[in-house]
C-alpha cells in the first residue's frame, strides 16, 4: 500500500494579497502587477538581481516558490516541480508579437523572446535552488486537482521525487494568481483531490 | 561623448532591467560581462538590437561584439564612429 502523501505547506498570490500556509503575510493597494511583484521581493528581503530580467509569469512562479522553499531545509533537492495554468505563456507572447507587429520597425527583443514559453519560470526556480529533478508544466482550462493528485502522486510513489512543488500559476492581463504548495510524506493536511480543490478556492 | 557615455548608461539600465543599479554605479571603463557588471549572452543580443534600433548601426560580425560591448568607453568610441 502507498505511503500517505501531505501538503506540507501551501501559498496563494492573488489580488494584492499573499498568503502562505492559512495567513496573510503581506497585503498591498498597488495598481499593478510588476509593482506588486516586486513589493512581494521586497517583503521578502530577497537579493537575486536576476528577478527584475524575468517576464511577469516567471516572477510569479518565483515568488510563489520562494514563499515555500525560502525557509525550508533542502535535503537531498530531488523536488519534482509541477505548474500549469490556462494562459499559457500569452502576456509574454503578446508583448513579443508587438516587437515584430510592423516590418517597418521590426526590433524582435531577445530578452523578450526567451520567455515565450511558460515552463521557462520552473527552469528560473530549478537554476535558483539548483534542482535537477523531475519537472513539468501543464496548461488546463480551469485548476485540475485532480490530475494533480494523480500525476504527483505518482512522482513520489514511484520515488521519481522526494518532494513536489506543485501548483497553478497564471498570468492574463489583470488578472495575477499563484497557488502554490509543497508535497512531502510528513504534514497535516492530507493531500487529497478534495482538499486540494479547498485550498484552491478558499 | 560624455552625453553619450550617459546616455548609453541609462539605456543599458532600462532596456536589460538592471533595477538594482543606477548611473552613478557604472563606470566608463567598468567591464560588462563576466565579473564586471555581471551581464549575460542574451543581454548581448539586446545591446545589438539597441544599437540597431537606437542608433541605426547594424553589427554584422557578432565577433565584434566583444571589443565594441566591452565597456562604456568603447561603446561610445564604436557608436561616434559608426552611427548614421
Amino acid at each position: 500500500m502507498n505511503k500517505k502523501l501531505y501538503i506540507q505547506s501551501y501559498c496563494k498570490i492573488a489580488n494584492n494579497e499573499v498568503v502562505l500556509n492559512d495567513v496573510v503575510v503581506l497585503k498591498t493597494e498597488l495598481s499593478d502587477d510588476k509593482s506588486f511583484f516586486k513589493s512581494i521581493y521586497n517583503f521578502l528581503n530577497l537579493k537575486y538581481p536576476k528577478f527584475f530580467k524575468m517576464d511577469g509569469l516567471s516572477k510569479l512562479t518565483y515568488l510563489a516558490s520562494e514563499l515555500i522553499l525560502k525557509d525550508i531545509e533542502i535535503k537531498d533537492r530531488n523536488i519534482a516541480i509541477v505548474f500549469s495554468n490556462s494562459a499559457s505563456s500569452l502576456e509574454t507572447d503578446r508583448k513579443y508579437q508587438k516587437s515584430i507587429n510592423d516590418s517597418a520597425s521590426y526590433f524582435p527583443s531577445p530578452s523578450v523572446f526567451v520567455y515565450t514559453l511558460p515552463n521557462i519560470g520552473i527552469g528560473e526556480v530549478s537554476i535558483r535552488h539548483q534542482l535537477k529533478s523531475e519537472n513539468a508544466f501543464f496548461v488546463f482550462e480551469k485548476f485540475n486537482a485532480k490530475f494533480n493528485y494523480f500525476y504527483e502522486s505518482n512522482l513520489m510513489h514511484t520515488k521519481k521525487a522526494t518532494n513536489v512543488l506543485g501548483g497553478w500559476t497564471n498570468l492574463d492581463g489583470q488578472v495575477a494568481e499563484a497557488f502554490v504548495y509543497l508535497l512531502s510524506e510528513n504534514g497535516k493536511l492530507e493531500f487529497t483531490i478534495e482538499n486540494l480543490n479547498k485550498l484552491y478556492k478558499k | 561623448m560624455d552625453n553619450l557615455k550617459q546616455e548609453l548608461k541609462e539605456k543599458i539600465i532600462e532596456n536589460l532591467n538592471l533595477e538594482d543599479m543606477n548611473v552613478a554605479d557604472i563606470d566608463d571603463n567598468d567591464v560588462l560581462f563576466g565579473d564586471g557588471l555581471g551581464l549575460d549572452s542574451i543581454d548581448a543580443l539586446e545591446l545589438i538590437v539597441m544599437l540597431d534600433k537606437d542608433y541605426g548601426i547594424k553589427i554584422a560580425d557578432p565577433k565584434k561584439g566583444k571589443s565594441i560591448f566591452e565597456s562604456i568607453n568603447t561603446m561610445a568610441k564604436f557608436i561616434s564612429e559608426n552611427r548614421n
